[in-house]
């Protein structure tokens, strides 16, 4: 068994892990999707999805290793990472297609509403962050910020699809954004690392993006006809590391391989 | 390969000639193939040409198709994010040429949807060796290895079939495949020669257990498949089960050397009188007992395909009843 | 088989980099133009950048192709290849 590692966990650190623990969360319940998707056309757009995703993560994970005092690699932050050393958004730790003994899973509707909200938010996010002081930060966002506009469009057309499509779709995408928008108060939160990376200029902190994201999110619900939810007292805390029940089971089965042969090449 | 329900079906014989008239197109049509010509979608065909075509050609998208699922059964496990970008990327490319493959089929009368009901009823078939279960990670490089391996072989002879949309249908996958193959053996030869005991044993594991799979995948010997010589006749299947399968034989014996994994037949060994490897007996019963339905994986893969289907029934008419809407409101505009 | 709840066909025009034409390369469903032409990006070009792609219903293209003369008297005649829902048939009769 491979012991995790020890993060320094700085705040220019943690924020960085913040964005790529959630693009690779994110990726892996869509890679839940390959091959059971409701058309085949979608299915191969949804893993175009996780692989732009995988590509972000990478990106971010491998300079994030730089910055820590301890040079970790993209796979060492990956895998033997303990659970409160990921800082994703709660949100896309939940259930997506498949179901466990543990919670029924999700469904489309969950999918194509949890990607707008989420794309909606990283564009947003790498729109400011193509300008922050880190050149290799500012770097990598002009990248995904093309990447992220464009599911931003699909996951919001299949929105749109859902919402005025049949009333059994109505219906579920309204289901699924019950489920879904309590956790996106946590996309706006403020604490500590969100004001160190403003005041360095690494980046902008979360409450910053709430205006646009809302404008951009009700714009796509009133031609899906659906309603923005009343906000709740409820907050999410993955990115402080302390995360949903999900979470553990995921990591469990992301990071086997590499905890049951340590010093394995693959 | 992706004959194998062909092969194990009754000789098909011929409808009795209805005129004159046909008879003679039948005739054109035969010279054509004989000069070795394309035919097109909207050309002249035999009956039977084009019902063969369409078996051929949809049991080769649904195996594309039924290909993701062992795969997808470890894409949130893979060991390293390169691996796994790799196999996601991979298994990509397989919805892809299903996709591709059903456009073919297309082509001749028949429509997705029905192929996909024909699969799901269980009338229509898939390669055989996606009815094995995919047990370690090493099974992924094994697929990438061998089952990549023998699709490839299938796959460049029908670059050159009589049907010209399923011979660009196999250009566009044969362009694509390149990567299939290297990067399923290089995750091998990483384990085989950097990797650790653990990993060494689970190669050799793998090994093992797809080696004769991957050898039934070539169909039922060449005398026991009474529509080959037709197939063969008409272009759509250029080289015989069993040359296929003594050219993968002899190709996987090298590859197996540089990786130093040990195939496991112990009757393998090089027949210098020949010039190609001899190899042990293939248990047909086995083979004849996966196709029938009763492999470890048919009814979990089937039903894998049926619920997709199913529960993405709202999805699709949804989106139908989207578009329908937006038609009319524009045309009321 | 009711064709009624089968998404439309649509063949698909790729044109890698400027200066080359137009190429035919495969088909694929979708509900609509928009979709197709987003859908075509994701299945024939994996989304790399300056290629120009075209999508038309397939029922939509007139074809001409040279062919044996028994073909002039089919139905089909000018269309790209037969397909069963490359003709709407009334709702009644629709169940074929």
């Amino acid at each position: 068994m491979t012991t995790s590692i020890a993060l320094e966990r700085t705040p220019r650190v943690q924020y960085l892990l913040r964005i790529a623990d959630t693009c690779l969360i994110h990726a892996q319940r869509l890679a839940e999707w390959c091959g059971h998707g409701p058309v085949l056309e979608e299915d191969i757009a949804l893993t175009n999805m996780a692989l732009d995703l995988m590509g972000q993560t990478r990106a971010l994970l491998t300079h994030a290793g730089r910055l820590d005092g301890n040079a970790f690699d993209e796979d060492q932050l990956a895998f033997l990472r303990d659970e409160r050393d990921f800082f994703n958004l709660t949100l896309v730790e939940q259930p997506m297609r498949r179901s466990s003994a543990h919670a029924p899973g999700g469904d489309f509707a969950d999918t194509v509403l949890r990607n707008f909200l989420l794309a909606s938010w990283l564009q947003l996010l790498w729109q400011q962050l193509a300008d922050s002081s880190d050149a290799e930060v500012a770097g990598i966002a002009a990248k995904a910020l093309k990447e992220a506009r464009y599911h931003q469009q699909h996951a919001g057309d299949w929105v749109q699809r859902l919402g005025d499509g049949t009333e059994e779709s109505a219906a579920r995408l309204r289901a699924a954004l019950g489920r879904a928008w309590p956790y996106t108060q946590e996309m706006f939160e403020h604490d500590g690392v969100d004001e160190a990376a403003a005041a360095s200029g690494l980046g902008p902190a979360r409450q910053a993006l709430r205006e646009a994201w809302q404008q951009a999110v009700a714009e796509v619900f009133a031609a899906a006809g659906l309603a923005l939810p009343a906000a709740t007292p409820f907050v999410s805390t993955g990115t402080l590391g302390r995360h949903s029940e999900h979470m553990g089971f995921m990591l469990a089965e992301m990071q086997v391989l590499q905890r049951t042969h340590p010093g394995g090449r693959w | 390969m992706y004959t194998q329900a062909m092969d194990l079906a009754p000789k098909e014989e011929r409808a009795a000639l209805r005129s004159a008239e046909d008879a003679l197109l039948e005739e054109r049509f035969e010279a054509r193939i004989d000069e070795g010509a394309f035919i097109e979608a909207k050309d002249w065909m035999p009956e039977h040409y084009r019902k063969t075509l369409v078996r051929q050609i949809s049991q080769h998208a649904h195996s594309e198709i039924v290909g993701m699922l062992p795969e997808g059964n470890w894409v949130t496990r893979a060991p390293t994010l390169k691996r796994k970008t790799i196999l996601l990327a991979k298994i990509q490319d397989e919805g892809g040429h299903g996709l591709y493959l059903y456009a073919a089929a297309e082509t001749l009368g028949t429509s997705r949807d029905q192929m996909f009901d024909a699969l799901h009823t269980g009338k229509a078939k898939y390669s055989s060796i996606f009815n094995y279960p995919t047990l370690s990670w090493a099974d992924m490089g094994t697929i990438g290895w061998l089952v990549d391996g023998a699709a490839i072989m299938n796959q460049v002879p029908l670059t050159r079939c009589s049907y010209a949309p399923y011979a660009r249908a196999m250009v566009r996958i044969c362009r694509e495949e390149s990567f299939h193959q290297r990067q399923g053996f290089d995750s091998l030869l990483v384990m085989m020669k950097d990797g650790t005991a653990a990993q060494r044993a689970m190669v050799q594991d793998a090994v093992d257990r797809w080696w004769w799979p991957s050898l039934m995948m070539f169909g039922p010997p060449d005398a026991d498949s009474p529509n080959s010589a037709q197939s063969a006749r008409w272009g759509i299947k250029r080289l015989s089960n069993d040359t296929l399968r003594q050219k993968f034989v002899d190709a996987c014996v090298e590859q197996a050397q540089v990786l130093g994994v040990t195939l496991p037949d112990p009757d393998l060994k090089w027949n210098e009188a020949r010039g190609h490897h001899d190899f042990g007996a293939i248990d047909w019963a086995e083979f004849y007992r996966v196709v029938g339905g009763h492999g470890p994986c048919n009814k979990e893969r089937l039903a894998a395909r049926v619920k997709a289907w199913d529960e993405g029934a709202w999805v699709r008419d949804a989106a139908l009843a989207h578009s329908r809407k937006q038609a009319t409101k524009e045309q009321a505009a | 088989m009711s064709t009624e709840r089968e998404w439309p066909l649509w063949e698909v025009f790729v044109r890698p980099k400027a200066g080359l034409d137009h190429k035919h390369c495969g088909s694929l469903h979708a509900t609509d133009a928009a979709m197709a032409v987003q859908l075509a990006r994701e299945v024939y070009t994996r989304r790399q950048e300056g290629t120009s792609v075209w999508v038309v219903k397939s029922s939509d293209i007139t074809a001409s192709d040279p062919g044996d003369k028994a073909m002039y008297f089919d139905p089909m005649e000018d269309k790209v290849y037969r397909h069963p829902t490359f003709y709407e048939l009334p709702d009644s009769v629709n169940h074929m």
